[in-house]
């Protein structure tokens, strides 16, 4: 038997639901009929009452999931596509973000963000916004790359007191398959070293781990050990293990599927900078989406994102300095 | 406090409630100025937002609402806020950034609450609270708790909002027990309704949401508590949203910043501009629930209440930055404020 890491997804909030009465789901689409993705699937049916369909309305979704956590309750909201909090961007950032530090009462919300490119998504299907909501105090954000991390993150961020925003990537909905669920986890704030190797380190979150390590593989045979760096949360950052590994490798490429403006690979690039400059052997580098919308031609999207191939080759240029 | 029986004799259960909205109001009043005087004297930081001309309508909603209930009110409801469970102190704390306070410095002047009492502290974006207020009411639902309302106050401007309109929309498809106050005074800081709105009355907007709407004049305090009563009444009773619009006139600034001089000399003058507080004392007098003596008796009470709320917080340490948490997370293992 095998576990995709859509039905992680799904297999953890059916455990959420199962274990603690606190915990509702709200969003659009996600009771009957189980959600865009399918991440909810029967889970109206299985908790009567406890999985709603809302309306089009992103601003009132995390309004009223921030009330409903005042209230005591620990709702876990989908948003149907990433792209789309930006429509609850101010909610987020502004109410949940902020009631903490105003109030001293805790808000315990999981928001869900579907996000990460796929063919043929297009510039508003397609969007990697981690980095804007890791901007703003009184988050936590989450990457899980693994079928085990999207099931034990989720698990855990409904656990947490505070609100989480849950990136989860639509391209290893499908692609991604475990053999079973995770029976233990490594707490959020911790880094992976999802490769080992000596000779560099990539830093890389979310589907790009997987692109990494692709380009890990391909480097291999020209005799090349490349370290990868699965962050797991890009909020908190674990700055010690990826000094770590710089430490080992004395080279670092920061890969993201956002956009280079700012962002998780220029935070890491400026930690390490100002924390690890002695352990460098080489300038620092990263590799992000060009800056552009998400394209909606496969050709182009390839293109617009980093892959293996691409990451191999700055890979192999940041070996030459 | 309940009128003394020589003055009142037998008052009836309205005029009560009426005697204590009106107190209610005067407090609020006097609060106001008093931070308007701070303001002046440079003793307070940021702005001041006074409820002036709105206390008849904040009041209302205050005393409908009891205990369990939830209440968000906006900038100008210090009314409001008091006679639903606010101290004055608490009230002096904020506006004076004291730690001792609920917001403790880290928030200040309007942006204040207990949220855990169901009192929520607003944010400046308007409209945004509502929402907060549906899933309050949401979990007051899954927890069925009977009986609650929920109540949000807000000016004309907001109606303009997104953040309103999925607000309002959401509560009317749960059929959420909630009371939308519109308090229409006209100026959404300078911009006028013609500005704001194209519909002939804000509370055509009720069949649009399929929710019922009331409209009230927001001089005439007995019209207020009438016509908030009947909403909640309504909303406890399972008839799902209320949208209330009352028409009134701002009879201040934005802030105490704002001295308002786009307001019409005209529309000061007309109806609209009649100051609920000389409406209300005089439906005392009439009515023979207040004597002048009484009424100058509640108004010293107030003043020296507000008096000794300002002294006690003025000899309050102020935050102090150095021994402050500096995290945003109530997760300290995850956060990394302290950097």
């Amino acid at each position: 038997m095998s576990i995709t890491y859509l039905e992680a997804i799904r297999e953890a909030q059916a455990r959420a639901l199962a274990q603690d009465p606190r915990v509702f789901i709200y969003g659009q689409d996600v009771g009957a009929f189980g959600g865009a993705f399918k991440a909810t699937k029967n889970l109206a049916g299985e908790f009567p009452g406890r999985v709603l369909d809302a309306p089009i309305s992103e601003d009132a979704i995390i309004g009223s999931a921030v009330g409903a956590a005042i209230g005591g309750m620990r709702p876990i909201v989908e948003m149907q596509f990433a792209d789309f909090a930006s429509v609850g961007f101010n909610q987020i950032v502004n109410q949940a973000a902020t009631l903490f530090w105003r109030t001293q009462v805790p808000c315990p919300i999981t928001v869900r963000l579907p996000f990460g490119g796929t063919a043929g998504g297009g510039p508003f299907h397609s969007q990697s916004v981690e980095a804007i909501y890791a901007h703003f105090p009184g988050l936590i954000v989450m990457t899980p790359a693994t079928v085990e991390d999207a099931y034990s993150m989720l698990l855990e961020a409904v656990a947490i007191d505070d609100p989480v925003i849950f990136c989860e990537h639509k391209y290893l909905y499908y692609h991604l398959k475990a053999d079973a669920l995770p029976t233990e986890a490594v707490p959020t704030g911790k880094a992976r070293i999802a490769r080992a190797g000596r000779d560099m380190t990539i830093v890389a979150y979310s589907a790009m781990v997987h692109e990494a390590i692709a380009a890990a593989d391909e480097l291999a045979p020209e005799g090349s050990e490349i370290e990868v760096v699965d962050l797991r949360s890009v909020k908190p950052l674990d700055t010690d293990t990826v000094m770590a590994s710089v430490a080992r490798t004395g080279r670092l490429l920061c890969v993201g599927e956002s956009w280079p403006w700012g962002g998780v690979t220029a935070e890491v690039i400026a930690r390490v900078a100002a924390e690890g400059f002695g352990l460098l052997d080489a300038p620092p580098q990263r590799l992000n989406a060009k800056d552009t919308p998400v394209p909606y031609h496969p050709n182009l999207w390839t293109t617009h994102r980093p892959t293996a191939r691409s990451i191999a080759a700055a890979a192999r240029r940041l070996l030459r300095l | 406090m309940a009128p003394g029986p020589a003055l009142m004799g037998e008052i009836s259960p309205f005029g009560a409630l009426y005697v204590r909205a009106y107190r209610g109001m005067l407090l609020a009043r006097i609060l106001d100025d008093k931070f308007a005087a701070l303001y002046r004297a440079g003793k307070i930081t940021g702005g001041v937002f006074l409820g002036r001309g709105q206390e008849a309508l904040s009041v209302a909603v205050g005393l409908a609402l009891r205990a369990g209930d939830v209440f968000a009110p906006l900038i100008r409801d210090a009314a409001g806020r008091l006679i639903f469970r606010e101290t004055v102190l608490d009230a002096v704390r904020t506006y004076m950034g004291s730690p001792l306070g609920p917001m403790r410095g880290r928030d200040g002047n309007v942006h204040r609450g207990n949220p855990r009492e169901g009192y929520l502290p607003m944010i400046s974006h308007l409209g945004a609270m509502i929402s907060v207020v549906n899933g309050m009411l949401l979990a007051k639902r899954f927890k069925g708790e009977k009986d609650v309302v929920g109540a949000a106050c807000v000016g004309e401007g907001a109606t303009s909002t997104g953040a309103f309109h999925e607000g309002l929309n959401q509560a009317a498809v749960e059929n959420l027990p909630l009371i939308l106050v519109v308090a229409n005074n006209q100026f959404a800081y300078s911009t006028p309704t013609d500005r704001q709105f194209a519909c002939e009355s804000l509370v055509d907007k009720a069949a649009g949401y399929g929710v019922t709407g009331h409209r009230v004049d927001g001089t005439e305090l007995d019209a207020c508590l009438k016509t908030i009563a009947t909403a909640v009444e309504r909303a406890r009773a399972g008839d799902g949203p209320q949208l209330v619009v009352a028409e009134l006139l701002r009879l201040c600034g934005h802030g105490e910043h704002d001295d308002a001089g786009y307001i019409d000399s005209g529309m000061k003058k007309s109806p609209l501009g009649r100051d609920c507080l000389k409406l209300a004392e005089a439906q005392l007098l009439s009515q023979g629930w207040a004597d002048a003596a009484r009424l100058e008796s509640w108004r010293a009470e107030a003043v020296h209440e507000v008096e000794a709320a300002v002294a006690q917080v003025q000899g309050e340490a102020p935050p102090n930055p150095f021994t402050e948490q500096w995290s945003a997370l109530s997760t300290a293992r995850l956060s990394e404020g302290q950097e």
